[in-house]
């Protein structure tokens, strides 16, 4: 048999079903884990076979998700809540957009499971109104099952009951943080609060609350389907299972793969991956969004679980993993990330808020050739400072990126501050473009084709470049025939 | 449609759908249709699904072809969008990536009619949770 590199377990009917038809959904023993569950198992069952399956949530905190439902199930309340994040707003990931609209019933059942193991009547799926499709598959899924009586009253001629809503998110990175996402679905700003209390004591409208992501509650049917010692077969010792990746980025075959814990960057990036476009070298990968972090040659071999990441300075995350060239300026990636976290703080607490902004101003000193040596330790010392007092993930990881580019690209940063060169090509302000007088013509075609008039000389004879007014947009350089023109 | 109350119910509903599914993908039986799925996630439909889709219902119904032309989500490869996967009574389904209109007409003409491969087959790559 060949042996391929993934399996397809959350992804399984990914791209098979016609999500808007249950019934397609139900000939691939959908419902059938929530069956199980409810005739046959009790509410600690469940909860020890998701615990003995060694579940961790695919958020990206990798929690184990049994235990999650144990201390749920342990608080007692009138009203308990099971929510889906389906927050997803890492750039450049696209996972649990994917399996809402591939595979939804998957998550309902998941979610109805929850409910049954921990006590529950009433899920909820947090998901941002930036995923139309999405929305508009899962409505029409859930309006099916209870028309089938998957969910509703009475599931099954039992005495569980079980319903799910749908909450619409504007699209705030904040909120895929629990607490945030539960104060926006109470109507409240989506800002955090400390924890504790966690939700599994007061989440929702107070009452216990049990958050997963959308690809962990899509691994809870198959395993009680197949049962926990078929799923904690495969992956590695203390990460189980697989994990869906969204490859994106400089790499051939962009695209969603989901491949067992354990597997190595080198086999996801160059052989799922088809390696790097245009025949050019690989540089880096950036995993887990803007909470993780850069990833080098040296780590290619690393075999991808939660511990593994995080150890090499990065981490999880939900899944997104971005490759990156030689033509990539890392300390330009850093900003990037950098721009995104300060854009999307929620500004409740200071060392998120100005620690960031700060760190922002920094690189882009940097980037700019105005950078001094001494501004790579202060950095650093900021980034440690915001991961050590912000109040929630997205405060407690947006350094990382910094981190990580500082500790495997430190030559990249020396040289934008000391040459005042980017060794990529990247940053703008740090290159000139200049005209090599012995290849210069003198079409004028060059200067014709300036926007701003930066190109003077005369007809016949070698033109000229005043790198004060060129905008260094590359125009003149696409036009010359004559390879005349070169980025210094 | 009846509701499904005790887990009985849900078998028997899941054996009788299979049922059906087999009967329309073997080879030989009256029952056997051709069978193709357009993969509909945001990113197939933004890079042109839906006409794909809506050429294949029209040329197939002209061109006297009986199928089943379903939706389904993204089947996960993203930089062969519009991806489509045909499915002829007692074969497996091939997945052709890159498909626009000119390409549907080729896999009509050339995969459905006449069984020979067009170019852009993207190969399996994945084991399922069944093998």
């Amino acid at each position: 048999m060949t042996k391929y590199k993934q399996i397809r377990i959350v992804l399984n009917n990914c791209g098979v079903i016609d999500p808007e038809n249950i019934e397609e959904s139900i000939a691939r023993d959908s419902y059938m884990a929530l069956g199980k569950c409810i005739t046959e198992m009790t509410p600690q069952d469940v909860i020890k076979e998701i615990k003995e399956s060694g579940l961790r949530g695919r958020g990206g905190g990798g929690f184990p998700t049994g235990l999650k439902w144990e201390i749920a199930s342990k608080n007692h309340a009138d009203q308990k809540y099971v929510v889906c994040n389906a927050d997803e707003g890492d750039p450049g990931a696209f996972m649990d957009r994917s399996v809402l609209e591939g595979d939804p019933h998957a998550v309902l059942e998941a979610m109805a499971i929850c409910g049954y193991a921990i006590g529950a009547t009433k899920g909820l799926i947090y998901i941002r109104a930036e995923y139309p499709m999405a929305i508009k598959r899962l409505k029409i899924a859930i309006d099916q099952a209870l028309e089938y009586g998957l969910l509703g009253n009475n599931i099954f001629g039992s005495k569980f009951d079980f319903n799910i809503e749908l909450r619409y998110g504007a699209g705030a990175f904040v909120c895929g943080e629990e607490t945030s996402l539960i104060h926006s679905m109470e109507g409240l700003r989506g800002e955090p609060t400390i924890k504790p209390p966690f939700p599994a004591e007061k989440g929702y409208l107070g009452k216990p609350t049990n958050v997963n992501n959308v690809e962990t509650f899509a691994c809870v049917p198959i395993i009680i389907r197949k049962g926990a010692s078929w799923f904690n077969k495969i992956g590695t010792e203390k990460s189980k299972g697989t994990k869906v990746f969204a490859l994106a980025g400089k790499v051939n075959n962009v695209g969603l793969i989901e491949v067992p814990m354990g597997t190595t960057l080198r086999e996801v990036i160059f052989e799922i991956g088809g390696g790097i476009q245009n025949g050019k070298k690989f540089k880096a990968v950036q995993t887990g969004g803007p909470s993780g972090g850069c990833l080098t040659e040296k780590h290619l071999d690393t075999p991808i679980d939660f511990d593994n990441l995080i150890a090499a300075g990065s981490m999880m995350g939900s899944g997104g993993m971005i490759v990156m060239d030689e033509d990539n300026c890392m300390v330009s990636v850093a900003k990037f990330y950098l721009d995104f976290t300060v854009e999307e703080s929620c500004g409740k607490c200071s060392p998120c808020r100005i620690g960031n902004k700060r760190l922002y101003e920094l690189l882009e000193r940097i980037t700019k050739g105005q950078g001094v040596m001494d501004d790579l330790q202060r950095l650093r010392n900021m980034s440690n400072v915001i991961k050590d007092t912000s109040l929630c993930g997205l405060g407690q990881t947006s350094p990382n990126p910094v981190l990580s580019t500082l500790d495997n690209f430190y030559d990249e940063y020396v040289a934008h501050i000391k040459d005042h060169k980017c060794p990529a090509g990247q940053c703008k302000d740090l290159m000139k473009y200049f005209i090599i007088a012995e290849n210069c013509v003198g079409c004028t075609a060059c200067a014709r084709v300036c926007p701003v008039g930066a190109i003077t000389g005369e007809k016949k004879e070698p033109h000229f470049i005043n790198s004060e007014i060129c905008i260094k947009c590359g125009a003149c350089m696409e036009r010359c025939k004559f390879d005349a023109i070169i980025i210094k | 449609m009846t509701k499904i109350k005790t887990i009985a119910d849900l078998v028997k509903l899941r054996d009788e759908l299979q049922s059906k599914q087999a009967l329309a993908d073997s080879a030989d039986n009256a029952e056997s249709i051709i069978q193709i799925k357009i993969g509909m996630g945001t990113s197939g439909i933004a890079s042109g699904a839906k006409d794909v889709m809506d050429f294949l219902i029209e040329a197939l119904e002209k061109r006297n072809i009986e199928a089943i032309v379903s939706q389904t989500g993204d089947m996960g490869y993203s930089y062969a969008e519009p991806t489509i996967s045909v499915k002829k009574p007692g074969k497996s389904p091939i997945i052709f990536g890159y498909v626009n209109v000119q390409k549907a007409d080729e896999i009509i003409e050339k995969y459905i009619k006449r069984d020979e491969l067009v170019e852009g087959v993207i190969p399996v790559n994945y084991h399922t949770i069944d093998n």
